[in-house]
C-alpha cells in the first residue's frame, strides 16, 4: 500500500473513533442532567406512577448502555428520534435546517476563504508597509466587533443608507436559487467580516514564516518578482497551517453563528439547538450536539488529509 | 581591451547588528574592496567566515542578503552600474547575467516543486527560450554534469535526489539561463570529501566547457586553487592579497596568505601503545523500527590517555557508535568495557561515575548550549552535579577551567551568544573537563569551524591531554584533522570497520580501495591535482 494512503485511512479512522467516543461522552453528558426525558415531558408535578408508566413505554427503564446503543443505532439507520416539545420528527426537523446552515456558511466560506488568503498574499507581499497595516487594521475591526453589532452595522448600511436588501434573511422551500441568495447576502456579509481576519493573519504568518527559507533567496535571486515568489515559492510551502485555520472557521460559520442567525431571523441549526435547550428538549439537544461534533471531527481530519497530500515528502517518498 | 565583466570599485557595505543587552549598531563588513573579473575567467574568494567573502560574491548581483545595505562604492556589470539600480532592472539581471549556486541546495530548492520546473524556471520567466527548448538545455547540463538519469531526474523531487546531486542540480539551474557570471559560494563545503571531488570536477568543466566567468567563493585554499585563474584573499572585511594562483600558494607575499597556506600541516606524533580504557566489541546496533544494521561488527580499542580517531563519510556509522559507547542507543549485540569494568547497554544500567568519566563535545557549539545560561552557569553545571561544589569553591574551580581553555577572567558572566565559534567551543571542552572525564568522545568538533580556529582547538586539546591524561575518541571526516591528533585510526563504511591500526600503519599504503578513495580525494594544495586524480581514476576504471 502506498504510504499516503496508509496515513490517509489511519486519519479516516481515527476521526471515525474519535466521533464514536464524542457520542459516549454527549450521551452521558445528557444523562448526567439531573431528571431525564419522561420528568421533563411530565413536569415536577408528575405523580411517581405517571413517570414510571412513561419511563417503561419510552424505555427508559432500560440500563443506559443499552439506551446508548439505541441511540447509535437510530442514528446510523437515520432515526434521530422525535421531539419532546411538539413530537416531530427530529431527522425531518433537523434535514431542512441543515440545508440552511450549510448554504449559509457555503456562502460566507466560497467569499471569505479565497479572500482571506489573498489578503493575507498581499499583506505578506507588502509587510511593514502601509498595504499591510490597511488589511491588518480593518480585519482586526471587523473581528473585534461582537457579531451583533456587526449585524446591524451592516443592516443600517444596506437597508437605510443603501437600500438593496432586506433586514431579514427569510428562507423557506421551493425559493429560487438566486432568491435565497438575495436572502442571506446580509448574514453573509457579516460571517465574512468575522472569519476574514483569523485566516488573513494566518497566511500572512505562515507565509512570512516560509519568506526565511533559503529557497526564497534562491527565487529572488533568479529575478522573479515578488508576487510570483510568493505565490509559486512561498505558498505551496505553507499550505498545512492555512487550511488548518481555515478549517477551523469553516466549523464556526457551521456551529458557531446562533447570534447571526437570530438577527436575521434565519431559519437553521443554531436557532433551532438553542430553542430545544430552553425547552429542555433531551433527544434534539443530543442529535443537533452530535452534529456539530461531526462537522467539527470532519473538518479537521479534512485540514489533516490535506497537510499529508501537501507534503512532498509523503507524496513522493524516495 | 575590452571592458571587464565585472568591476567593482571602493565597495562599503554595512548592516545593523543586534548585540544581546545592548542597542542597535552600525557595522562596516566590507570596507572599501576593489574587484575586476574579465570575462570567462574565475576569481577566487577566499577567507575566514567574517571576512565578507560571500557578501561580496552577493554584490556582484547587488543583493544585501539579511538587510545588508551596499552604501558607498561602485558595481559595474556589462559596463552598467548596478548598485544603485532600481528593483525592475535588477530583477532584469538576476538570473539572466548573473546567477548564484549556494553551499546547501538541499535548502535551497524548493522542497514542494520539481527539479526541472525550478532549473528551467529563470530561462521561462525571462524569457530567454520556450519550455522545450529551457528542457533541452537542462537535460544536457544534467548529463555534462555526470548526473544519473539526465533524462527523468528533473522529475524527481529534491528530497528524492542525494546532497552531491542536488548542488550539481544547483549547478544546472545557474547554468541554464547561459549568464555571463556564476557566483559559487561554497558549493561543496558541505559535501563529503569524496563527493566534493566529483563536484570539483563536474564545476570545473562546465565552467571550461561554457565559457562563463564564475567568482568562486570558499574557506579552503586547496580547492580554490583547482578551479580558479586568481585569488582575492580577504579578512575581515579588507582585500589583504591579490595574484594569480600558483603565486598565492606557492608565494605567498602577506603573513596571513601564509598562516592560510601552512594551515592544516599540523603533525602529531605517534604514541607508543598503552593499556586500552575502552574496549568495544563486536558491537552491533541498528535504530528501533528498522531491520538495518547501522553498525556492523565493529571491535576497537582506545589506549589510556590516547587517540583514537574514527574516519568516514556521512552515513558511515561514527555517530552512532558514539550513541552506543555513551549509552543513548543500546547495541543490539556485543560489549563494551571501560576501564576494566562492563557498561551496561542501556543509559539506564550506568553509575553516576560511568556518566562522569564519558563526556561529549559536539559539532554545533552553538546549540550545545543553553543560549540563556552564562558561561560559568554552563561550565559550573557538572561541578555541582557530579561533586557538588557551590558558591566560592565552584566559582575557582570554574575560573581554573576558563585558564585551561585560555580564555581570561570575565567570560563566566557572558552569555553563549556573546562568544565566537571558537570561543564557543572552548567553553564546551571546558564543560566536558570539568566532570574529570576518562573518555571525550569528540564529534565532528572542528567541523564548523574556520581553518585557524581549528587548529588552535586541536592544539588545546592535545595539550589538555598531555595535562590530564584524557582519553579522546575523535569522530570526524576529516583526514588533516585526524593526522593533526589521532595516535590510532579506524575508517568507517556502512557500518564497518574497514581499516584499522595505529596512524602511522593506517596512513601506509598498501591501501584497501575505501581508504585509497578517501586519502587520494583529500584536496592538496597544488594546481593541476584535481585533473591528475580524475585521470588517474579514469584510467583505472577503464583498466578493471
Amino acid at each position: 500500500m502506498h504510504p499516503i494512503l496508509k496515513l490517509v485511512v489511519q486519519r479516516i479512522a481515527l476521526g471515525l473513533l474519535l466521533l464514536l467516543a464524542v457520542s459516549a461522552v454527549i450521551f452521558l453528558g445528557v444523562e448526567a442532567l439531573p431528571g431525564d426525558t419522561a420528568q421533563a415531558i411530565l413536569g415536577q408535578q408528575a405523580t411517581p406512577e405517571a413517570l414510571a408508566n412513561l419511563r417503561e413505554k419510552m424505555g427508559l427503564n432500560q440500563p443506559p448502555l443499552t439506551r446508548y446503543f439505541q441511540w447509535l443505532g437510530g442514528i446510523l439507520t437515520g432515526d434521530l428520534g422525535k421531539a419532546l416539545t411538539n413530537g416531530a420528527d427530529i431527522a425531518t426537523s433537523i434535514g431542512q435546517r441543515l440545508g440552511n446552515t450549510l448554504f449559509l456558511a457555503g456562502c460566507a466560506a466560497v467569499i471569505a476563504v479565497p479572500l482571506a488568503i489573498i489578503l493575507g498574499l498581499v499583506a505578506a507581499r507588502y509587510a511593514g508597509k502601509w498595504p499591510d497595516k490597511v488589511i491588518s487594521g480593518i480585519t482586526l475591526t471587523t473581528i473585534s466587533l461582537p457579531e451583533f453589532v456587526a449585524a446591524y452595522f451592516v443592516i443600517y448600511i444596506f437597508t437605510q443608507a443603501i437600500p438593496i436588501f432586506q433586514p431579514v434573511a427569510m428562507v423557506f422551500p421551493g425559493m429560487s436559487f438566486w432568491a435565497k441568495l438575495q436572502a442571506v447576502a446580509l448574514p453573509v456579509i457579516v460571517l465574512v467580516l468575522v472569519v476574514l481576519a483569523h485566516m488573513m493573519r494566518m497566511t500572512r504568518a505562515a507565509i512570512l514564516n516560509v519568506m526565511q527559507s533559503a529557497y526564497i533567496e534562491t527565487a529572488e535571486l533568479k529575478g522573479l518578482s515578488p508576487m510570483t515568489v510568493i505565490w509559486k515559492h512561498a505558498f505551496p510551502n505553507a499550505i498545512a497551517p492555512v487550511v488548518s485555520v481555515v478549517m477551523l472557521n469553516l466549523a464556526y460559520l457551521v456551529v458557531g453563528v446562533v447570534v447571526v442567525e437570530v438577527v436575521f431571523g434565519y431559519n437553521a441549526l443554531g436557532q433551532y439547538l438553542v430553542d430545544h435547550v430552553t425547552k429542555r428538549d433531551l433527544p434534539v439537544v443530543q442529535a443537533v450536539g452530535l452534529i456539530f461534533a461531526a462537522v467539527y471531527i470532519f473538518l479537521n481530519m479534512a485540514a489533516d488529509i490535506i497537510g499529508i497530500l501537501a507534503n512532498p515528502r509523503l507524496r513522493h517518498p524516495k | 581591451m575590452a571592458e571587464p565583466l565585472l568591476q567593482i570599485r571602493g565597495l562599503v557595505i554595512e548592516a545593523t547588528s543586534y548585540p544581546p543587552g545592548e542597542p542597535p549598531r552600525e557595522v562596516t563588513l566590507v570596507h572599501g574592496v576593489d574587484l575586476t573579473l574579465e570575462r570567462g575567467k574565475v576569481l577566487g574568494l577566499i577567507g575566514e567566515s567574517g571576512a565578507g567573502k560571500s557578501t561580496i560574491g552577493l554584490s556582484a548581483m547587488a543583493y544585501g542578503r539579511g538587510g545588508v545595505r551596499l552604501t558607498a562604492g561602485t558595481i559595474h556589470l556589462n559596463g552598467r552600474e548596478i548598485r544603485l539600480a532600481d528593483a525592475k532592472a535588477l530583477r532584469s539581471l538576476r538570473g539572466r547575467e548573473v546567477t548564484y549556486v549556494s553551499q546547501s541546495a538541499a535548502a535551497s530548492f524548493n522542497p514542494a516543486r520539481q527539479i526541472m520546473e525550478q532549473v528551467i524556471e529563470t530561462c521561462l520567466s525571462h524569457g530567454l527560450c520556450g519550455k522545450a527548448e529551457a528542457e533541452a538545455r537542462a537535460v544536457g547540463l544534467f548529463r555534462k554534469l555526470g548526473l544519473p538519469n539526465p533524462e527523468t531526474i528533473g522529475n524527481r523531487y529534491p528530497h528524492q535526489v542525494s546532497g552531491g546531486q542536488l548542488q550539481r542540480c544547483m549547478t544546472a539551474m545557474a547554468l541554464c539561463p547561459k549568464p555571463d557570471l556564476v557566483i559559487f559560494d561554497e558549493p561543496t563545503t558541505a559535501l563529503d570529501v569524496t563527493t566534493q571531488i566529483d563536484v570539483l570536477a563536474a564545476i570545473k568543466e562546465a565552467i571550461r566547457d561554457t565559457g562563463v566567468a564564475a567568482l568562486y567563493i570558499t574557506h579552503d585554499l586547496a580547492v580554490v586553487a583547482q578551479v580558479a585563474d586568481e585569488i582575492m584573499v580577504l579578512r575581515h572585511g579588507r582585500m589583504v592579497e591579490l595574484g594569480e594562483t600558483g603565486q598565492i600558494i606557492h608565494a605567498p607575499r602577506e603573513d596571513y596568505t601564509r598562516a592560510l597556506v601552512s594551515v592544516r600541516s599540523l603533525e602529531h606524533q605517534e604514541k607508543p601503545p598503552a593499556p586500552p580504557v575502552l574496549q568495544v566489541q563486536n558491537l552491533t546496533a541498528r535504530y528501533r523500527g528498522t531491520n538495518f544494521d547501522v553498525l556492523k561488527n565493529v571491535s576497537l580499542d582506545l589506549p589510556v590517555g590516547q587517540t583514537l580517531a574514527v574516519v568516514g563519510e556521512s552515513g558511515s556509522g561514527k555517530s552512532t557508535l558514539a550513541r552506543a559507547i555513551t549509552g543513548l542507543l543500546p547495541p543490539t549485540q556485543g560489549r563494551i568495557t571501560f576501564a576494566g569494568r562492563q557498561l551496561s547497554a542501556d543509559l539506564k544500567g550506568r553509575t553516576k561515575d560511568d556518566l562522569r568519566e564519558i563526556q561529549m563535545i559536539y559539532q554545533m557549539a552553538d546549540t550545545a548550549m543553553n543560549p540563556r545560561q552564562t558561561v560559568g552557569t554552563i561550565i559550573g553545571r557538572p561541578l555541582e552535579f557530579y561533586f557538588g561544589l557551590r558558591g566560592a569553591e565552584r566559582d575557582r574551580r570554574v575560573q581554573e577551567l576558563l585558564d585551561q581553555i585560555e580564555m581570561g577572567k570575565g567570560f563566566a558572566d557572558r552569555y553563549p551568544a556573546e562568544l565566537s565559534g571558537g570561543q564557543k567551543q572552548r567553553v564546551c571542552i571546558a564543560r566536558a573537563l570539568a566532570a574529570k572525564p576518562r573518555l571525550i568522545i569528540c564529534d565532528e568538533v572542528t567541523s564548523a569551524l574556520d581553518p585557524l580556529v581549528a587548529d588552535g582547538i586541536l592544539k588545546l586539546l592535545l595539550a589538555l591531554q598531555a595535562e590530564a591524561g584524557v582519553a579522546y575518541l575523535f569522530i570526524t571526516h576529516d583526514l588533516a584533522t585526524v593526522k593533526a591528533i589521532s595516535d590510532k585510526i579506524a575508517v568507517m563504511f556502512k557500518g564497518a570497520v574497514v581499516r584499522y591500526g595505529q596512524k602511522s600503519d593506517v596512513l601506509t599504503p598498501p591501501f584497501d580501495d575505501y581508504t585509497d578513495l578517501l586519502l587520494s580525494s583529500v584536496p592538496e594544495m597544488e594546481q593541476g591535482w584535481l585533473e591528475q586524480v580524475i585521470a588517474h581514476r579514469r584510467m583505472e576504471s577503464a583498466g578493471n
